[in-house]
């Protein structure tokens, strides 16, 4: 057994596949970590319940109307500008790996280009910031 | 190769070992900083010291009342601390923690069963090595902001629904200058790996000797925003709006009790130690030991060792995580808080222009030594000041909106209306 494991583990990609192994693992671990540390508060605990008890806090007095409601637009906009800005900063690190790796038979392009490309690819995203901060995006007060 | 997947797991057991200790342990040192600041004892009454405070918080959390409000969504309720503390411990991962071990080092003869076995290949002193290194680090650190969401989203209390919009807001704004200037360090190395970043800054410049290769010499700008970014994404002061007790109660853990609260709060303080390392790997030179390596190696470090040398650059990167640790928590009790529009501003309007500035020069520097032109990497140094110069003298220039706006009113002391208005109150 011990030993189809190992000529397994030796003809594949084990560093790559055993790296990505042990994320797993350490992932799990933290899961284990905060199931298990819920679990045992939950046994071990004194639990008591009651009308007053299990309402919100609202600083003392009955809570008033429902919690989940309308809340200021200003969240949304962040959020959508945020997707922008963020899949955009995505797009960098496939430019990055091709960038740092010019003798990648796939890689076509000559580094100058490369380069123009980023130029112009932060340019767009200028051209956006720019709109997003004359349409007041960034008003906060 | 079966020996070193068990040796990476050994690794990996022993730093989620040594990690939540220390987490533990960051509290106690968090109040005694805290008390040491403000002049007064901190815990001294568990054990000597006070050093067995850790142990009686964590009996405690574990024994107090569990609570959940009546109208919580009771699946998320208990999901939010959860999924917030898993990626918190996964971030450490890919810090490159000793450098490497060299080929052939062998396990002292006198442990059984397993004495004598020597490593077949260099053994990197991390648990995983992917290509993306840097990308990972981001993802865990984007991850935190689910637990934070579900958890304001999931308690029903209007406090915490509150302080869960603020800190989804702050976290997701200062991704962007994080990610945006930890790339502009990873284009200059030429990978997302962390360990060749840190081996490129174990030298000295050639032009002023003196200084270490570090990249907090090489790139101050991106320094500078990165350590502002990672104090954001853990919500620590001065950026701690998302649980500021004057305005929001506890923010989105204000429901939360017994171990699912004490989650959030590892989870924080778990953040700050992936924060930290990171800051060390990519800015603060990782393992290298300045100055003392001339003596020691008569030269710079190098890369590969054994047993002494690994064990060395070990304590080495952990002296630096637990004294940048300690800035934190001088931060934490030096600074109030900003503002809400502030932060934004900052985040917006301060911190992503600039980093899309120190990206792009980042680039045309790797261009540029690629065509031959420049080679120094003082150059990197003299771009980031002009950037941080541009962006003060601009911040002049542009415009802003008129912030404190002086509303006058009626009979104030401070800004009294001309002529009191009768009909001001039926207007309100």
């Amino acid at each position: 057994m011990v030993n189809v494991l190992t000529t397994a583990l030796a003809t594949s990609h084990i560093e790559f596949y055993s790296g990505w192994a042990l994320l797993g693992i350490l992932f799990l671990i933290g899961l284990a970590f905060g199931i298990g540390n819920v679990v045992l508060s939950h046994t071990l605990g004194p639990a008591r319940k009651g009308l007053v008890k299990d309402s919100t806090y609202e600083s003392g007095v009955d809570p008033l109307g429902s919690t989940r409601e309308r809340f200021n637009v200003r969240f949304y906009l962040v959020a959508m500008i945020f997707l922008v800005f963020d899949v955009e900063v995505l797009f960098i690190i496939p430019w990055l790996y091709v960038f740092n790796n010019q003798r990648h038979p796939w890689v076509v392009l000559p580094l100058g280009a490369l380069f123009a490309s980023i130029l112009i690819f932060t340019l767009i995203l200028l051209v956006a910031y720019v709109y997003a901060w004359g349409k007041g995006v960034f008003q906060w007060d | 190769m079966l020996g070193v997947f068990i040796a990476h797991l050994v690794f990996t057991l022993a730093m989620v070992g040594i990690s939540t200790g220390l987490i533990a342990y960051l509290i106690l040192l968090e109040r005694k900083t805290a008390s040491w600041i403000q002049d007064r004892i901190g815990p001294n009454r568990v054990g000597p010291q006070g050093l067995m405070q850790p142990l009686a918080d964590g009996v405690k959390f574990i024994l107090k009342e569990e609570f959940m409000p009546a109208n919580a969504d009771r699946f998320l309720f208990i999901l939010a601390p959860i999924i917030i503390i898993a990626p918190a411990l996964c971030g450490f991962a890919v810090i490159p923690w000793g450098g490497v071990i060299a080929k052939g080092t062998a396990l002292p003869a006198w442990i059984p069963f397993i004495g004598g076995w020597a490593f077949p290949a260099n053994f990197h002193v991390m648990v995983a090595n992917p290509q993306i290194g840097v990308l990972f680090v981001i993802a865990m650190a984007s991850l935190s902001v689910y637990g934070v969401v579900l958890a304001g989203w999931a308690s029903g209390s209007k406090w915490s629904f509150l302080g869960g919009l603020r800190a989804t807001a702050q976290m997701v704004s200062y991704e962007i200058p994080l990610f945006l200037s930890l790339i502009s360090v990873a284009v200059v190395a030429g990978t997302l790996r962390l360990d060749p970043i840190v081996n490129d800054q174990a030298a000295y410049f050639s032009v002023f000797k003196f200084l270490p290769a570090w990249n907090i010499f090489v790139q101050p700008a991106a320094f500078l925003m990165f350590v502002a970014c990672i104090f954001a994404e853990s919500n620590r002061t001065p950026f701690d709006l998302a649980e500021c007790e004057q305005e929001l109660v506890g923010g989105y853990h204000t429901e939360y009790s017994s171990m699912k609260f004490a989650l959030f709060f590892l989870a924080e303080y778990s953040a700050m130690i992936t924060g930290s390392a990171v800051a060390v790997a990519l800015f603060l030179g990782g393992w290298h030991l300045p100055y003392i390596d001339l003596i020691l190696y008569h030269g710079a470090q190098p890369v590969a060792a054994g047993w002494l040398g690994a064990l060395l650059k070990f304590v080495v990167f952990w002296g630096k995580v637990v004294a940048f640790l300690f800035f934190y928590m001088w931060v934490r009790w030096t600074l109030p808080r900003f503002r809400f529009d502030q932060l934004m501003n900052l985040a917006w309007r301060g911190m992503i222009p600039l980093s899309l500035g120190t990206f792009l020069e980042s680039a045309a520097f790797v261009y540029l030594r690629r065509a031959g032109i420049l080679e120094n990497r003082w150059w990197l140094l003299l771009g980031n000041i002009f950037l941080l110069v541009a962006v003060a003298f601009l911040s002049q220039i542009i415009p802003g909106e008129p912030t404190n706006r002086r509303v006058p009113v009626p009979n104030s002391r401070y800004n009294p209306a001309k002529s009191p208005a009768p009909d001001m109150a039926v207007e309100s």
